[in-house]
């Protein structure tokens, strides 16, 4: 694959305006499918299920199967609509997406196509520096997800060359929402920073709502960033035509979504400088070298043959049910921030720190389940997010909330030095099971038995018999030589001041 | 007892309720007379091997003394185009022979739940496409009537099973008259009941808004007590009615005594004039209005501007809505698999497949329904077609407010050659001009024996239609129109048929 040239950002951005579009999707964590009864794998009580389990004939497009639409679906929908601040449409319709694709088992996606469930809304998005951005929302509508393909054989992990695929319709039919954005003019520079923040702001709405568990590296939240750059033109002169535009799939975080919106402002600048062409394509990301390469041509002719879906009923929901769901909202992820910074007390260095992270949600979730905010804080910005980091994962994504505030209870209990418990939290990501799993298997627990202490303090003592002499000549320091032998042999699974008590008390004693 | 087979379904579940004969009896009975006259008929493309083993089932349930539902040990014949989990479900294609479905059709269901016994699967068009079950990529059915003549379609293969005692009741679907038509043709009963009222879940789709469930069989009494089972809301059937219907065979009961007719409005269409029917047809149809109105029926003219358009709008209609549900035949999942050479892509063996699994009359109507669906395209055709079907709507409301049902021929000839209309598909779709309105505008449609074209022998079907939810209404004129005429006749229509497999 040839290497792009880039153009420095801060010149392309001199010479081009970038305008920027996105469609996010959002899988819904319903028990079951969006036009099944088969258990949604998007839901939590469904992960890991072995392929090709989670299926109802209409999820593999049997003869004969029909679908029947998941109404715990639509008011998620419905919510979601109204979080984004749109209107709910009076009567919606699913229109099939004609196409063939193996991932698609009746080769038709029911989608929404010209009356979609939610239209016309915007969402306040709030940039690192506590800046805010109104991004307007086209649209919103109901669809359900594609199976998955696994192209094995190739080098490339795509269809091309490989030499079988295998599929899992597992997904297929998993309630989505698919939210689009209208043109997003006038981000400038920081247009990366708002790309990053908008999709933020979606996944931090969907948890609110607690209708996805908005984990993208599992897929529950997709984003396809449209980016494209017109040409700035003098004073005077009529501004230049909207520019063609490139689509970037499957951008699996929050940062990724702000590097890859960068890269498409520096590649593409860097062809329309030189004389170039944008080709309206599908790009798909890569995360490992930060690029994004050609995937198939795409143009606006692409015919689904969109038509009513035959099969089922306009959706029509109650005026008063949307009125309901309207009055269940939660408040607004601007407004809740505001309001979470001052009920934890945190400057603002330590917020922005855990908003910036993308783990506001886990640290409120962790203080909901019994941590101090400061613990909480300590753990995901610390602890957690280094590991992410050298692991090039999400924070949010390795550890859950309850764990963390179950491993700071070990902690607050004395089971559990700040030493281990660290050592714990490796084992739970590991996924050897929660906090007190971990205790037990590793057999990391402080030893917390006196008993067991007095006699690795006897042992370090007759190893070096000056030390309660030089105790008890006021050179209380001396201890830390026979701690230090102590923790060794326990193998670090001691509290260190009560070691120190033990030696001090021994000391007094003899 | 041989003459068990020439029992109508009524007459067979009173005698078995009786005892006088067993379910197994009957069964053995109906699986001899398929042996003896289908290398003539042709009508089934799977007999069931556990037909007598489910008889004996409800036999011995009857016999241990459990009330069972009226049509229980009642042989029943099911068009192929309905799924089965214990018989191959093909929908007279060769991209699914020997499909088996993991589930029942739900009127399959509920049949086998009131102890109807599943007697086999029977021919069809391919997909249900067509007027005649040439189609069928497993050869014709004969008209049991005129062996050379078709047995009409696409549910030839279940009107001509009823026709030749082969079955007393089968199910059909009718997406533009393959229920009513092959009535029509066969001397047989047929109703497509209103849209919604028999649940589509099961049924492999053909145009998903047009297609409805119904009953095949000789009486109109039988087709209204097959109906009660099969009818009623399903909650997979996003499109079912949630609806309380009245027992269809009451209303066949009560329109037998004839009372309904007497100030019966039944409205004949201007814009259907006789110069289109063939003389025997029209002669036909004239003289059952004629007896009707003997018996104090009016006969009220009615417009209906729009009919005109019907076929047209049809054949938009139909493959659009065809090309995208038969989008999911492509080998991936079931079904037959063409890999064209090794190293195929899944592109090719999609193709490969449908190439080879597809017959022309099923690939002329994907390509027509794809071309009506693509951008450019969409407005003129499929949305033109949509806004006819709202004006034939409206036609039908203008229509009923004047009248109580309407009238017209079934099909505008009687049964014609096999072989004479397969390479003129225009001449074929029209042949639906009469029962295709009904569908395009949901509402229910009956058809019964008229009597005998003049000119040919050949049976002439009668068709009636109601508002939307009426359908009671079809069964009570239906069952009146029957009553009389088989009176006339000195006994049914089918009696004059001729003998088959040299037995009678």
């Amino acid at each position: 694959m040839a290497r792009d040239t880039l153009m420095d950002f801060e010149r392309a951005l001199e010479l081009f305006e970038p305008v920027m579009g996105f469609e996010v999707h959002v899988e819904l964590n319903t028990a079951t499918k969006m036009f099944s009864a088969a258990p949604n794998p998007a839901n939590s009580a469904n992960h890991d299920a072995a392929p090709n389990t989670l299926i109802a004939p209409v999820d593999l497009g049997l003869p004969g199967s029909l679908p029947v639409v998941n109404e715990e679906a639509i008011r998620s929908s419905i919510s979601l609509g109204l979080a984004l601040g749109c209107s709910i449409a009076p009567t919606s319709r699913f229109a099939r997406k004609n196409y063939f694709y193996p991932d698609l088992g009746k080769n038709y996606q029911i989608s929404q196509y010209d009356e979609p469930i939610a239209f016309e809304g915007r969402v306040e998005v709030e940039l690192a520096d506590g800046t805010i951005v109104e991004v307007p929302i086209e649209r919103a509508h109901m669809e359900e997800d594609a199976g998955k393909l696994t192209h094995v054989g190739g080098a490339t992990g795509r269809i091309q060359g490989a030499e079988y695929s295998l599929v899992d319709y597992n997904r297929a039919g998993v309630p989505l929402v698919e939210i689009v954005t209208k043109p997003i003019l006038g981000a400038e520079g920081r247009a990366p920073e708002i790309a990053r923040a908008y999709v933020q702001a979606i996944r931090d709405i969907v948890l609110a709502l607690g209708i996805s568990e908005g984990r993208m590296e599992r897929g529950n939240l997709r984003c396809d960033a449209n980016v494209s750059l017109r040409r700035r033109t003098a004073p005077g002169e009529p501004p230049a035509p909207l520019g063609t535009r490139t689509e970037t799939k499957n951008v699996n975080s929050t940062r990724s979504v702000e590097r890859a919106v960068r890269y498409e402002i520096q590649r593409q600048a860097a062809i329309l400088e030189a004389g170039g062409t944008i080709t309206q394509e599908t790009r798909h990301w890569h995360e490992d070298t930060g690029t994004t390469s050609a995937g198939r041509p795409k143009s606006d002719a692409d015919d689904y043959r969109y038509f009513p879906e035959p099969d089922l009923l306009p959706v029509a929901p109650a005026p008063e049910l949307i009125e309901s769901l309207r009055a269940e909202l939660p408040e607004p992820p601007v407004a809740r921030r505001r309001r979470l910074k001052a009920d934890w007390g945190f400057t603002d260095l330590e917020f922005q720190d855990v908003v910036n992270g993308g783990i506001l949600a886990e640290v409120e979730a962790t203080i909901a389940a019994g941590a101090t905010p400061a613990a909480a804080r300590k753990w995901w910005t610390g602890e957690i997010t280094r590991i992410a980091n050298a692991r090039e994962r999400e924070a949010g994504g390795l550890v859950s909330p309850v764990d963390v505030a179950a491993l700071q209870a070990l902690v607050d209990a004395g089971t559990l030095t700040d030493k281990l418990a660290r050592q714990v939290l490796e084992g739970v990501i590991a996924g050897e099971g929660g906090p007190q799993e971990v205790v037990d298997a590793r057999g990391l627990a402080v030893v917390s038995d006196d008993g067991a202490l007095i006699a690795a303090i006897d042992e370090a003592l007759a190893a070096q018999p000056d030390v309660l002499e030089k105790i008890r000549d006021g050179k209380v320091q001396a201890a830390g030589a026979v701690i230090g032998a102590v923790m060794k042999a326990m193998r670090g699974q001691a509290d260190a001041a009560r070691v120190r008590e033990l030696i001090l008390e021994r000391a007094a004693a003899s | 007892m041989s003459d068990v087979i020439r029992l109508t379904a009524a007459e067979l579940a009173a005698a078995l309720a009786a005892g006088e004969v067993s379910s197994v009896e009957a069964t053995r009975a109906h699986l001899d007379r398929i042996a003896a006259v289908e290398p003539e008929i042709h009508a089934f493309l799977h007999v069931h091997d556990g037909a007598v083993e489910a008889a004996g089932a409800i036999d011995r349930r009857r016999a241990s003394g459990e009330v069972l539902p009226p049509l229980a040990g009642v042989p029943l014949a099911i068009k192929d185009v309905l799924v089965t989990t214990d018989m191959p479900s093909t929908s007279g294609s060769r991209i699914l022979e020997g499909y088996l479905s993991p589930f029942d059709a739900t009127v399959v269901a509920r049949a086998r739940a009131a102890g109807l016994v599943p007697l086999g699967k029977t021919n069809m068009d391919e997909f249900a496409m067509g007027s005649s079950t040439e189609h069928s990529a497993y050869g014709p059915t004969h008209n049991p009537w005129a062996l050379d003549r078709i047995p009409g379609g696409s549910g030839g293969g279940s009107a001509a099973a009823v026709a030749a005692f082969e079955a007393p009741l089968a199910l059909g679907s009718d997406t533009g008259g393959s229920i009513r038509q092959p009535a029509h043709v066969t001397g047989t009963v047929g109703v497509k009941p209103t849209y919604g009222a028999v649940s589509r879940y099961g049924a492999i789709a053909l145009a998903s808004s047009l297609d409805q469930v119904g009953p095949v069989t000789r009486t109109v009494l039988d087709a209204g007590l097959l109906h009660d089972v099969i009818g009623g809301h399903d909650h997979d059937d996003s499109t079912s009615l949630a609806e309380e219907w009245p027992s269809f065979a009451d209303a066949a009961r009560e329109g037998a005594r004839g009372e309904v007719l007497r100030g019966l409005r039944v409205g004949v269409i201007r814009e259907l004039p006789d110069s289109g029917f063939q003389a025997g047809v029209s002669a036909s149809f004239r003289a059952a209005l004629a007896a009707m109105e003997a018996q104090g029926a009016e006969i009220v003219e009615v417009s209906a501007p729009h009919f005109e358009y019907g076929v047209a709008a049809y054949y938009l209609i139909l493959p659009a809505e065809a090309s995208s549900n038969l989008a999911k035949f492509d080998s991936v999942r079931f079904g037959m698999r063409v890999t064209p050479h090794v190293g195929s892509t899944v592109e090719d063996v999609m193709a490969a497949t449908r190439d080879a699994g597809f017959g022309d009359e099923v690939k002329r109507r994907i390509i027509l329904g794809t071309y009506a669906l693509s951008a450019g395209y969409y407005d003129a055709y499929y949305g033109s077609a949509q806004k006819v079907r709202t004006l034939i709507q409206r036609d039908f409301d203008a229509a009923f407010a004047g009248v109580d049902v309407i009238a017209t021929p079934s099909a505008p000839t009687t049964a014609f050659r096999l072989g004479e209309k397969l390479d003129d598909p225009l001449q074929m779709y029209l042949n639906d001009v009469t029962t295709i309105p009904a569908n395009l505008a949901g509402v229910p449609g009956i058809s019964i024996p008229s009597g005998l074209a003049e000119e040919d022998g050949l049976p002439v079907g009668i068709q009636f239609l109601a508002p939307a939810r009426q359908d009671a209404r079809l069964y009570r004129v239906g069952a009146a129109l029957e009553a009389l005429l088989v009176d006339e006749w000195g006994g049914p229509l089918l009696d004059r048929a001729p003998a088959l497999g040299g037995v009678r």
